[in-house]
């Protein structure tokens, strides 16, 4: 089953959860053959119930001890621009598309989000923008972020 | 008279022999190589959250030849001591000789905390800071940010000026930094033997630091 999971990281981002059940961005996503949404929420005050979106089996949590399990059975992941869950998921080789909170401004880890969208390892939006953005995106474009692995790393310095 | 006068002097000579060693310490440490004589102890400086994270991330590409390792956590910090312990028994599993401890001292500096009082609770991280890299007397201080770095890579600085022991100081900055160093960075690029940054456009800024792209 083709899944999309969604992560807040410890805070709180209602106007996200609020944008991905939208009967507008659900139609977005079973249009693109998603058939089940795992929502981690945090801190937010909404956790919506199983049934409350048409056409998508949905789950909904606030914590876990790891989310890599999660990251690791989806096919795309949503995040909010935390450095934490983006590295995860990129690592994972996940397509990833980052929705800024706009309401939070001058936040530091909004600068590598920024910078991983520009050199195309991730997709990039607003909450006003998403279900547009799920519908147009190409996730083909989108390049791996790998580490340097640890070999790579002890021939240096040489 | 005289005697007042000869003690400026004795401090201003005692000043200038400081900055020399001072100069002299931070030039030629990435000539030192430890390692060549067996394991090389070192003291990991994990912050908090995400520094936490990082730094674990780089500890793995780290060969057994490192031991023992000793982890600096600030002292209210429960998820970073969960975490280390985790990764260290994951260690365990592959190389029965590992040793590791874990530190506490007081934070430097929490979250949004202003820059004067930060000076102040530095300074008391210090007190701390000395007595522990003096009895440890580590190869080599791996850190990547969280505020208690300054104070430990202080008292890393003074083993080395006091002719002690060469401590190399290794500073990762994370990499949520793009564009501008965060303070401990700024702070540690002059007396750091080897610098990390991990975007070219730090690179281009910091032309001591050192790029291979993402390390962690």
């Amino acid at each position: 089953m083709k899944t999309v999971f969604v992560t807040v990281g410890t805070t709180s981002f209602d106007e996200l959860i609020e944008s991905i059940t939208s009967p507008e961005t659900v139609q977005a996503l079973t249009a693109r053959g998603y058939e089940r949404l795992v929502l981690q929420v945090g801190r937010g005050s909404l956790v919506p119930a199983a049934d409350s979106c048409p056409h998508v089996t949905l789950e909904a949590y606030r914590f876990k001890d790891s989310i890599a399990e999660d990251i690791e059975q989806a096919d795309l992941v949503i995040s909010h621009a935390g450095a934490g869950s983006c590295l995860e998921s990129l690592g994972a080789g996940k397509s990833l598309l980052v929705v800024v909170n706009d309401k939070l401004m001058n936040n530091h880890q909004l600068e590598m989000a920024r910078q991983l969208h520009m050199d195309s390892h991730l997709l990039y939006c607003t909450c006003s923008t998403l279900s547009e953005t799920l519908r147009a995106m190409d996730l083909s474009v989108l390049q791996p972020f790998f580490a340097r692995t640890a070999q790579e790393l002890c021939t240096f310095p040489r | 008279m005289a005697f007042l006068e000869g003690a400026v002097y004795a401090i201003g000579l005692m000043c200038l022999l400081f900055i020399i060693r001072l100069y002299y310490i931070v030039k030629t440490g990435s000539s030192s190589k430890p390692g060549a004589k067996g394991p090389v102890a070192v003291l990991v400086v994990a912050g908090s959250g995400g520094h936490t994270t990082e730094i674990l991330r780089l500890m793995e590409s780290l060969s057994a030849g490192y031991t023992p390792r000793h982890y600096v956590i600030a002292e209210t910090d429960r998820m970073s001591e969960e975490k280390i312990c985790s990764f260290e028994s994951s260690k365990q599993n592959s190389d029965s000789e590992s040793q590791f401890s874990i530190c506490r001292i007081p934070r430097s500096r929490e979250v949004l905390q202003s820059w004067s009082s930060s000076v102040l609770s530095t300074l008391h991280a210090l007190r701390f800071s000395l007595p522990l890299v003096f009895r440890l007397r580590p190869d080599v201080v791996l850190c990547n940010g969280p505020g208690t770095c300054v104070p430990l890579c202080v008292a890393a600085l003074l083993l080395g000026i006091l002719g002690m022991k060469k401590v190399l100081i290794v500073y990762v900055e994370s990499i949520c930094r793009v564009q501008t160093l965060s303070l401990t960075g700024k702070i540690l690029y002059p007396i750091s033997d080897y610098f990390f940054v991990q975007w070219s456009s730090l690179r281009d800024k910091y032309p001591k630091s050192i790029f291979l792209g993402r390390i962690v």
